[in-house]
């Protein structure tokens, strides 16, 4: 996925000269393509991400768009206040970009754990998330933020994802993108790397009806188009790699919390607290955490 | 255009009419300012009241946004918007807000929690150097704030970049919250520490309009170093009773302060 995010920022920034990356001294192997054809717009901000935040805000302010980048929890709670305040009250095209959502730094521990993001991301007004599911994803989402610049939140994972859609999906806030049409009016829905896990659910016996959708693009503004997607449903179970608090499946019964008919129809399922302070491979993390299928 | 000392004066007066009809917070850290804004907005930003957008205007950033009133009020005298507006400070709904509002014209940037002014401007004048334009960017910080760890982030930042498009000021008034700085978290030997960063240091008496003048209208003061102006000041300068005074960081003068205050403050 982050290979895939930078092919297109390359290609976005030969078109667009107030495309700009700034990294917290982060992105070895990653971010090159993009460092070495424009030189005069990479930046290493260095191993501060408070300034990393704040001066791309004040980049933005002057016609920038500006995408930040960083691993993990680095550039969004680090510097929490600095996105609150200077990137989403003030409206500006900031995308800050964590690589390895999620357990995908599985064994560098809590630390490198994001599974608090979307909780802190998403109770920003002005704010966009965007979690693709594959690297088709990536490549959608990445046309939807240069398309209506704002300040946006790209939650990447990190390498290897399968790729799940043939060709790349038309995105908007809050529209769910059909992965597989199942038998039954039951639905899995997932956003970002989780993707893999709905397909995963799909090959076990009591998932095998069910359809599945990605939802890559969320936010506070799009929680209202929810009720409507959510009443063809029977039921409709969410996968996230976040804990439950504020996260994914949280923000879909919030979104429904005006329609008593239909928000008993979700049922989520997220990370259990216990694998903060755990460590391990991704997928057996996943497992411990109760969103994966199999033995932990 | 207004004497620099009758608009230094106009500025102190609004101030205290101000925070005083809003009962708000404050007006010691405005008042230590208001030299400097006056200065500022007379001779040294190239800034245009019927047209805040320009493109080639100075851009100017008020770190220290509690003392929001003494900007709000020289911007008002040059003509950003009608004085009358500044009537709705702090109120119900009023863009006006009591930490500076970027909603309110002339004003660049919201501020309100401190560390991030001097940030923000390091993204503008970082940018202004990409697009290779000639306006520079001024930061107004208070010497509290200097507590903040993002600011010595964006000095190491703006140093290695060689911002020399990058002025700050610091409101070095010796006084914070609750006590002195020197009791809270020293910040001395300050040139020599802010020097180590690799930016132009010098000091100035932050109430002497020559002074202020003929050093921020020369930045930069060397080439390739942004300029980092210590700006000795007193706070609550002008109101006898308010200067060197910490309290007068919370309190908000009433009548009988008020009129005490505007007469000391009459030309």
């Amino acid at each position: 996925m982050r290979n895939t995010f930078i092919e297109e920022l390359v290609s976005f920034a030969r078109k667009d000269p107030h495309i700009a990356l700034v990294v917290g001294d982060l992105g070895y192997s990653v971010v090159e393509p993009f460092a070495d054809e424009f030189p005069d717009r990479f930046i290493n901000a260095g191993v501060a991400e408070q300034n990393m935040a704040s001066l791309s805000a004040g980049m933005a302010s002057e016609g920038y768009h500006v995408f930040t980048y960083s691993i993990a929890n680095f550039p969004t709670f680090r510097c929490a206040e600095q996105i609150r305040n200077d990137i989403a009250y003030h409206d500006y095209p900031v995308t800050t970009v964590s690589v390895g959502g999620g357990l995908a730094y599985g064994a560098l521990g809590y630390s490198h754990h994001a599974v608090q993001d979307y909780a802190l991301m998403r109770s920003f007004p002005n704010m966009l998330i965007a979690a693709p599911g594959d690297p088709n994803e990536v490549r959608a989402v990445m046309r939807y933020l240069i398309d209506n610049p704002g300040p946006s939140y790209l939650r990447l994972g990190k390498v290897g994802e399968a790729t799940h859609h043939d060709n790349i999906p038309q995105l908007s806030p809050g529209q769910w993108v059909q992965i597989r049409k199942g038998k039954s009016n039951k639905a899995i829905l997932t956003t970002g790397a989780t993707l893999q896990i709905g397909i995963d659910y799909l090959a076990n016996k009591k998932y095998e009806n069910f359809s599945l959708y990605s939802l890559p693009i969320w936010s506070m503004n799009s929680k209202v188009s929810q009720i409507d997607i959510i009443k063809k449903f029977d039921e409709v179970v969410t996968i996230e790699d976040h804990l439950l608090d504020g996260g994914f499946g949280s923000w879909l019964l919030e979104s429904c919390i005006s329609a008593s008919d239909v928000i008993g129809k979700i049922r989520p399922i997220a990370l259990d607290p216990v694998v903060c302070g755990t460590v391990g491979v991704q997928k057996i993390l996943n497992q411990i955490g109760g969103i994966a299928l199999g033995k932990s | 255009m207004i004497d620099i000392k009758n608009f230094a004066n106009d500025i102190r007066r609004s101030c205290l009419n101000m925070v005083h009809n809003a009962n708000a917070s404050h007006i010691g850290s405005a008042l230590s300012i208001a030299d400097i804004i006056a200065v500022l907005y007379k001779d040294v930003l190239n800034v245009e009241p019927k047209n805040p957008d320009m493109l080639t205007r100075d851009r100017f950033i008020l770190s220290k946004g509690h003392a929001c009133v003494a900007v709000y009020s020289a911007l008002a005298i040059k003509g950003f918007f009608p004085k009358i507006e500044l009537n709705t400070f702090a109120e119900n709904k009023s863009k006006m807000m009591s930490h500076i509002s970027h909603k309110v014209s002339g004003v660049e940037f919201s501020t309100g929690s401190l560390g991030h002014g001097l940030p923000f401007a390091v993204g503008k004048a970082l940018a202004a150097k990409k697009m290779e334009s000639n306006w520079r960017t001024f930061a107004l910080l208070s010497d509290g704030e200097l507590g903040e760890g993002s600011n010595w982030e964006a000095l190491m930042f703006a140093a290695h970049n060689k911002l020399d498009n990058l002025v700050v000021i610091i409101d070095y008034n010796k006084l914070q919250s609750l006590t002195s700085v020197k009791d809270t978290l020293g910040i001395e030997p300050l040139t020599d520490k802010v020097k180590a960063f690799g930016w132009s240091v010098r000091q100035v008496d932050g109430h002497n309009h020559n002074q202020l003048k003929n050093l921020l209208g020369s930045t930069p003061w060397e080439s390739e170093k942004p300029s980092f102006l210590i700006a000795n000041t007193i706070k609550g300068k002008g109101v006898s009773f308010m200067e060197n005074k910490v309290e007068w960081h919370y309190k908000s003068p009433n009548t009988d302060q008020l009129k005490l205050a505007l007469k000391e403050l009459k030309d």
